[in-house]
């Protein structure tokens, strides 16, 4: 039986249905599994995602090609193709697409994370024969704790420094990320203020329909935001540079899966980091696996090679397969985590050339 | 162990010295003198010896994790650090542990790491789960880095003794001097440190030691060369010997005791005056002529040193200063005159063949093209260069800047070829930051060392992505790479050795710069290298 999808310069390519799914080149037919920039590029005909992620598609993607949806588990026939999206669970609106043709299921499951997130819809674990899954974190150091027990240490931190007067800042992606943290904190502590790239996506968070709590911009033309009581959330990008000045003593954690290495942290100079991602960790990549049921799985970006050996050794038949969904390993990259974090720095730029006093 | 767990990564926390000093005044103001002793060892570098090997531990985390070896060895290389590998590997302990389940850290250290020297496979293994049943994650860590060696947080010396002074409401100098060559290894040993009058430990312990900063100016910069002392820069192991009370005791600027390491020494110090301390140098030499640091590294380090090394590597310490005399700390005089106390004690002047105890003696110069022709001297000496002293200078500590330079001979260089890289530790953990290069030879490429620092960290991260990017093969945490990358090697001398392919290893191997410039048809042969060790090669007297 011919493969559902196959790999041209394109991006991933299904022959049958004649179109791709996050292609990184323009073409006539997308169907993307979220808007992150490594997944969604802009400048296709015609795309397609889920209903609940098509606002913050749009603010990505721009311009005026259409963009079809489809709801949780409802399908779509592309030329003989039954496709349908489920959901990822990595940030408002990312999905899963399954393929379906003469009996054969392909699922791609974009970037995911099994745990819990109140800013975007659960992961659900799809039956597949064959099985396409990210491994950013898919070594077995990379162990989530309970998202509340991470909320508290931010707590505790904003905490400590608001009595030292000093302005917390997190830097967190712009797209997803900084949207969870907002609503995983404690409001009462004090304001939260967001940094320009972050409150675009708060605004198409909240046209989704996604209650966050009240997040202050930060105004054109500021000289001085905040007396030291505030919680900032900002891109990656924001580390170093001028606009961290706006909140006079400040104290930078970033929140990264990452930062479970300590070595990764210190290089970066960070005394502090908040374990905090919205990819599977090392177990929820293993059982979301398993529960597809797939006897072949493919392995993209992150640690695909390690991944495919043990899931080889596991009996499955899985290889890695490289797509440019991300650099190899993020670790290297002094700079950028990924190309999420490029993301951010395309919208900082944006952002700074708005509010530049 | 909570309280000294908490301490580590209250120390890892931040780089604030203020801080630091904060969280090490705390630790030592409250905590038990035994657990405060151990504690103390532990920050200054102090090892325990390895209780269980490392191979086992990895097999063990990763039967525990329920992953293959090859995948912990994997996670290694992404981490950089076995202690914390092992422990963000190991699945959560089970329960919380309460504080009533905690207990001290000298008992942790004599009820899982004593008996693990001891027991045997099965025991240890039975031992190291149990540890890790009662461990809490970021507590596993620190214990880990007891198992497997030092724990170092990035404290100084003088940071501990700092806050030990503030603690015990004394004199920094005083505590710094206390704590030189370790020895604090009981709760009455700690409970010394706090006397406020002088105690008989005192006695053995070395003066904290000077240290001089390379010379990064031209030396006419230093001003009139009849200002300064210039001596040979030795290629030894810099010690004091501190004769007292009766007693021997060479300390290496490690602050190791390593009196059995050098009996002759020990047995050739006895007829010195009671009350007479000597800084110096630990040099391999016989009949005048010196046997280099290779040579050396068979006797220093050895606990027990047999007739045969005896014989085969005799050793001698030459002195350049006197600190103490008739028990006088002679510390604060100007050098010409602790140089002249130190003439007065007639030690034969270095090279002398048979004498144990030998004088380093200065060089007359009378200009600074004097002393830059004598420098030109020392590869074929087989020393590293020249140092410079201020004559009017006190004995310092540390690496005060100003009145000790040491003025090294230029190295030798040679293009080399990136060929193998690895993923470095700690800070560079997951970039692969260690080099080994290679030479043309046969017209193939063969390796002539392995090299680690030179490169800024932006460049780092650029080779890493090349690596990444050119690798043929990879073989565990190490990349074959097809030769690209040219960089400029520097090293202090070549000699043959069986540990390369190339049959020739360089000494102190480190990147000068990246020849961007260069094409790995431009790097340097092996035929060049053998030329450098015929040119470069010691020859057998010296003086």
């Amino acid at each position: 039986m011919a493969d559902l999808l196959e790999l041209t310069s394109e991006g991933l390519y299904c022959r049958q249905g004649d179109f791709h799914v996050d292609p990184w080149r323009r073409v006539p037919r997308a169907v993307v599994t979220h808007a992150h920039a490594d997944h969604a590029r802009p400048g296709c005909d015609r795309y397609l995602c889920a209903a609940r992620g098509k606002l913050v598609l749009r603010e990505r993607v721009g311009g005026g090609a259409p963009i079809d949806t489809l709801r949780w588990g409802e399908s779509l026939v592309i030329n003989g193709v039954r496709v349908s999206l489920h959901s990822a669970g990595h940030v408002l609106g990312a999905a899963q697409v399954r393929l379906e043709h003469r009996g054969q299921v392909w699922v791609v499951s974009g970037d995911y994370k099994t745990q819990a997130d109140p800013t975007c819809d659960p992961f659900e674990s799809v039956e597949a024969d064959v099985f396409i899954t990210e491994s950013t974190f898919g070594l077995p150091i990379y162990r989530w704790a309970e998202p509340e027990q991470v909320a508290a240490a931010i707590n505790a931190w904003w905490r400590e420094n608001q009595a030292a007067g000093r302005t917390s800042v997190i830097l967190a992606y712009a797209l997803g990320k900084a949207q969870r943290i907002t609503a995983m904190v404690d409001p009462s502590i004090g304001p939260i203020v967001a940094h320009g790239a972050v409150m675009k996506m708060v605004r198409a968070y909240r046209d989704s329909g996604v209650r966050l709590p009240p997040i202050d911009g930060v105004p054109p033309r500021a000289r001085r935001v905040g007396d030291g009581r505030a919680l900032v959330i900002a891109p990656p990008s924001v580390a170093g540079g001028r606009w961290l000045r706006l909140f006079g003593e400040v104290r930078v954690a970033p929140a990264s899966g990452w930062m479970t290495v300590r070595g990764i942290r210190r290089r970066r100079g960070y005394e502090r980091g908040f374990v905090l991602s919205d990819h599977a960790d090392f177990p929820g990549l293993l059982g979301a696996i398993d529960a597809t049921r797939a006897r072949r799985v493919l392995v993209t970006h992150g640690a695909s090679e390690s991944l495919a050996r043990l899931l080889r050794e596991r009996g499955l038949d899985a290889a890695p397969l490289a797509t440019r969904f991300t650099g190899e390993s993020p670790p290297g990259d002094a700079a950028d985590d990924d190309a999420e974090a490029a993301d951010d720095a395309a919208d900082d730029m944006h952002a700074a050339s708005e509010e530049a006093p | 162990m909570r309280d000294f767990a908490a301490l580590y990564w209250r120390l890892d926390a931040t780089t604030s010295t203020n801080d630091k000093l904060a969280a090490l005044r705390d630790y030592f103001a409250t905590a038990p003198a035994d657990d405060a002793a151990c504690a103390l060892h532990l920050l200054s570098g102090g090892k325990q010896s390895r209780a269980v090997s490392t191979t086992l531990l990895r097999q063990w985390a990763a039967e525990a994790a329920g992953i293959p070896l090859w995948m912990l060895e994997e996670c290694y290389a992404q981490v950089g650090d076995l202690a914390e590998t092992l422990a963000l590997v190991l699945p959560p302990p089970e329960a919380d542990n309460d504080d009533a389940s905690d207990v001290g850290l000298a008992d942790w250290i004599r009820t899982t790491i004593e008996p693990l020297r001891v027991a045997d496979e099965h025991g240890k293994r039975q031992i190291v789960h149990d540890a890790w049943r009662r461990l809490a994650a970021d507590e596993r860590i620190v214990w880990h880095k007891l198992l497997t060696g030092g724990c170092r947080v990035g404290v100084s010396r003088t940071l501990v003794a700092r806050a030990l002074a503030e603690v015990a409401g004394i004199d920094p100098a005083v505590m710094t001097h206390r704590l030189m060559g370790g020895g604090i290894e009981s709760a009455d040993d700690y409970r010394r440190l706090f006397d406020p009058e002088p105690t008989a430990a005192d006695d053995r312990k070395p003066y904290p030691f000077f240290l001089a900063a390379p010379l990064d100016t031209p030396p006419e910069e230093l001003g009139d060369v009849d200002d300064w002392q210039a001596e040979w820069k030795w290629d030894g192991a810099r010690a004091q010997l501190v004769r007292r009370a009766g007693a021997v005791s060479i300390w290496t600027r490690g602050e190791e005791l390593v009196n059995e390491s050098f009996p002759e020494i020990v047995a050739a110090a006895g007829p010195l005056p009671d009350g007479t301390v000597l800084d110096g140098e630990l040099l391999a030499v016989r009949s005048g002529a010196l046997l280099g640091f290779a040579a050396l590294s068979k006797r220093i380090g050895r606990r027990r040193v047999t007739k045969k090394v005896l014989a085969e590597v005799p050793c001698a310490f030459v002195a350049y200063d006197l600190l103490e005399e008739h028990g006088d700390d002679l510390r604060g005089l100007p050098l010409a005159e602790r140089r002249a106390r130190l003439d007065a004690l007639q030690l034969p002047d270095f090279p002398a063949a048979g004498a144990t105890l030998q004088h380093s003696p200065c060089i007359a110069a009378a200009s600074w093209a004097d002393l830059a022709a004598a420098r030109a001297t020392s590869r074929g000496r087989g020393v590293e260069g020249v140092m410079l002293k201020r004559l009017a200078s006190p004995y310092g500590t540390g690496r005060t800047r100003g009145d000790w330079w040491k003025w090294k001979i230029e190295p030798l260089e040679i293009d080399a070829v990136l060929l193998y890289a690895q993923a470095g530790h700690g800070r560079r953990a997951g970039l692969h930051s260690d080099y080994t290069l290679g030479v043309w030879h046969d017209g193939r490429l063969v390796t002539i060392a392995k090299a680690y620092s030179g490169l800024t960290d932006a460049e780092i991260v650029e080779v890493d992505r090349i690596v990444r990017a050119t690798t043929l093969e990879k073989h565990g945490p190490v990349r074959i790479c097809s030769p690209t990358l040219v960089f400029q090697l520097a090293f202090e001398g070549v000699s043959r050795s069986t540990r390369h392919k190339s049959g020739v290893a360089v000494r102190f191997p480190r990147i000068v710069r990246w020849r961007r410039d260069k094409q790995p048809t431009d790097a340097g042969s092996l035929a060049d290298l053998v030329a450098l060790i015929e040119s470069a090669s010691a020859p057998e007297t010296v003086g």
